[in-house]
């Protein structure tokens, strides 16, 4: 078997795919980051290739997600690409005509408009996270329920309360408040659902333009409570695609097909990689005043990648060619 | 008397030549980093927006070096810049700097009220050498900003990653270092052959993408996270709808020198969207917006300080010009709390998205 492996590492989650030639996703891997991307990867690969049948071909590999550099130098990336377009390409893939993408991840929640299959318009979350997964993640250990379990508690809520959803810390607070006047948890948490949506669509969503079909994905596709929310605000049904939480990935896996059917080779190091030892070493550069803090990453004693300078004093040194 | 200015950009070139050729002694404070911001993020109020804590955290920084005198630009009207000086003083003088301050204001009535205040700095040195001063200073913010155009032109451009940055600092410190009027002329045209002569490849595919908003985020890449450099290693060659010698036209000499961009054309552009002055420069921000969609960019990128309620006006207006035009917006806005991660990815996500419209576009053409 042939095909192509996609990687999305961000902040909370990493993911892993596997893509044959024919573009059918063969394997996933949904795995927590725990703040330690190099060893997460390394892990996962070996997962994965503990789980693919022996002989398998890598074409071609692809990065993606906050860590896309860091992976990309890591694993010998095709193509290292950011999360709104791996988002876009995926879903125009398993999602054919879609126009408009509602993406909640760990960190960053985005919208990403399409139109004829182009991206024409996005936004991410500025300022402030408020209604990202890692709110959703936090109430739900602090209620002591598992996260999984968050939206089928929240569809049984048969009136749901009114959240202040502006801020994660005043959400927080006003969930405290209702909570102690007694509200039934399923009715807060659909409450919150809602709050979530609202924030969502009037900070990041803000006048844009939402037409059906309507795609949710990212980690929090998963709560029902979040999708049914949607649907009421919008009025237009919201579907969640097959491997929603892996999207970034296969957008990844996608892209690297494309990039090396243009220039025929990949770079992939090999599952081998997973054996490798990852050292990273951080200083402060005192060329200039800026006082970049450097990183440079150490592959059995040699250096592979270095970036965090704003001059490319560091990070254009013997770097060959340009990834796309 | 020791003088020091807020860094803004380049503009301590131009000042700094103002000064010296009036035997002004300057105080330089080292370049924005993030010890400025960690020092005006302590002392500055938490609301204020990023230019003033930089601007703190400047003064400080040159106090330290012995400055005794600070000039600094004022304002009117709705944005807050206008108080910034005296509140800047007054918190200096808390923390115990005892700093003289002098305000160069756009003038009310008549010129001559900014070259009162120029006096103060300048003492009994002629009102001819004064003007000359100036005329100098003005001379090198030419300079600079053509040096900038072209860095523009190049980096998305050059053939090998960085040499275009090299370039451009080689040619500011020639400029910086020319100290009479016939060396700045020469300095010039040395600085421009330097430029010119960046290996590029004249051929590339490149996108144009003008940038708007407020004057310090655009004009401090400190500021900005290099904004500009960022858009130029991405491919995308930029247009930014202030240059330094452009303000100091339109508001200090009061439209004087012929032949430069002013403002009057931005806001006349801005005219259907935004019919009135909402302080700062909001109502430019629009009419650049709508100008650059005119000329055929195919991107615009807004940045300002978080909380700059005239940007915040512009910024609700926008997606009206970019549906008029079809034209993508991105606004960014920035703070100390800024993440470059984030910003990089989505400037990386804006220029994919111009990229494929631009390629979906000519396809459809053909």
């Amino acid at each position: 078997m042939k095909g192509y492996l996609g990687l999305d590492v961000g902040s909370v989650t990493t993911k892993i795919v596997f893509m044959d030639e024919g573009g059918i996703i063969r394997e996933a891997i949904y795995m927590r980051t725990q703040g330690r991307p190099i060893a997460t990867v390394q892990k996962g690969l070996k997962e994965l290739c503990s789980r693919l049948p022996a002989g398998v071909k890598v074409k071609g590999v692809g990065t993606t997600g906050s860590g896309r550099y860091l992976a990309g130098v890591i694993v010998g990336a095709d193509t290292v690409k950011n999360e709104i377009t791996a988002h876009a390409v995926a879903s125009s893939l398993l999602v054919p005509g879609v126009q408009t993408i509602l993406e909640i991840g760990g960190q960053d929640s985005k919208i990403i408009i399409l139109r004829n299959g182009v991206v024409s318009d996005f936004a991410m979350n500025t300022v402030c996270a408020a209604g990202t997964g890692s709110f959703l993640d936090q109430q739900a250990a602090r209620l002591n329920i598992p996260v999984e379990k968050f939206g089928e508690i929240a569809l049984q809520s048969t009136s749901p309360v009114r959240i202040a959803g502006r801020c994660a810390v005043f959400a927080e607070s006003d969930m405290i408040h209702k909570q102690q006047m007694g509200c039934s948890l399923p009715d807060i948490l659909a409450g919150l659902c809602e709050a979530l949506v609202r924030n969502y669509l009037s900070n990041v969503g803000k006048g844009k333009e939402i037409l059906p079909p309507v795609v949710f994905q990212g980690g929090v596709a998963a709560n029902l409570g979040m999708v049914r929310a949607f649907e009421k605000e919008l009025g237009v049904p919201v579907q969640v695609p097959p491997y929603f939480d892996v999207m970034g990935a296969v957008g990844a896996a996608l892209l690297a097909r494309e990039a090396v059917a243009r220039k025929g080779i990949s770079r992939f190091k090999g599952f081998g990689l997973a054996d490798l030892e990852f050292k990273t070493r951080s200083f402060e550069c005192s060329g200039c005043t800026n006082q970049c803090e450097v990183v440079e990453i150490d592959e059995n004693g040699a250096i592979i990648a270095r970036w965090g300078d704003r001059c490319g004093r560091w990070s254009s040194a013997g770097r060959e060619a340009k990834i796309s | 008397m020791r003088v020091t200015f807020p860094h803004m950009g380049n503009l301590h070139i131009s000042l700094k030549a103002m000064f010296h050729y009036l035997g002004v002694e300057v105080v330089l404070p080292p370049p924005s980093s993030k010890r400025t911001l960690t020092i005006g993020v302590k002392y500055g109020p938490e609301f204020a927006c990023m230019p003033l804590k930089l601007n703190l955290g400047n003064f400080i920084e040159a106090c330290e070096m012995g400055a005794d005198t600070i000039v600094m630009a004022g304002g009117c009207g709705p944005c807050r810049f206008g108080y910034y000086a005296q509140i800047e003083h007054a918190i200096l003088k808390g923390l115990g700097y005892d700093m003289q301050l002098i305000v160069l204001e756009p003038p009310e009535r008549h010129i001559s009220e900014l070259l009162v205040k120029i006096r103060r700095i300048t003492g009994n040195r002629s009102w001819w050498r004064v003007i000359q001063a100036i005329r100098f200073g003005f001379q090198k913010a030419r300079a600079v900003d053509e040096i900038e155009m072209a860095a523009f032109k190049i980096r998305p451009r050059e053939l090998r990653a960085g040499s275009a940055d090299e370039a451009y600092n080689r040619a500011l410190e020639l400029i910086d270092r020319a100290s009479s009027m016939d060396e700045l002329l020469a300095n010039r045209k040395k600085a421009m052959e330097i430029m010119n002569g960046v290996a590029v490849d004249q051929n590339r595919r490149v996108l144009r993408v003008g940038i708007i908003g407020e004057i310090y985020t655009l004009l401090e890449p400190f500021a900005n996270h290099a904004l500009e450099r960022q858009l130029g290693r991405l491919g995308a060659e930029v247009d930014r709808s202030i240059y330094l010698s452009e303000w100091v036209n339109d508001h200090l000499f009061l439209g004087l020198v012929k032949g430069l961009r002013s403002r009057k054309a931005a806001c006349g552009a801005a005219f259907p969207y935004l019919r009135h002055f909402v302080g700062g420069h909001g109502q430019e921000t629009v009419g650049s917006a709508v100008n650059y969609a005119r000329a055929g960019y195919d991107g615009l990128v807004q940045v300002f300080p978080f909380t700059c309620m005239p940007e915040i006006v512009a910024e609700s207006i926008l997606p009206g010009v970019s549906g008029d035009f079809n034209i993508p917006v991105l606004t960014l806005i920035m703070d100390e709390h800024t993440g470059e991660a984030g910003l990089v990815t989505r400037l990386e996500a804006f220029v994919d998205l111009l990229e494929r419209k631009k390629e979906f576009k000519e396809a459809f053409v053909q």
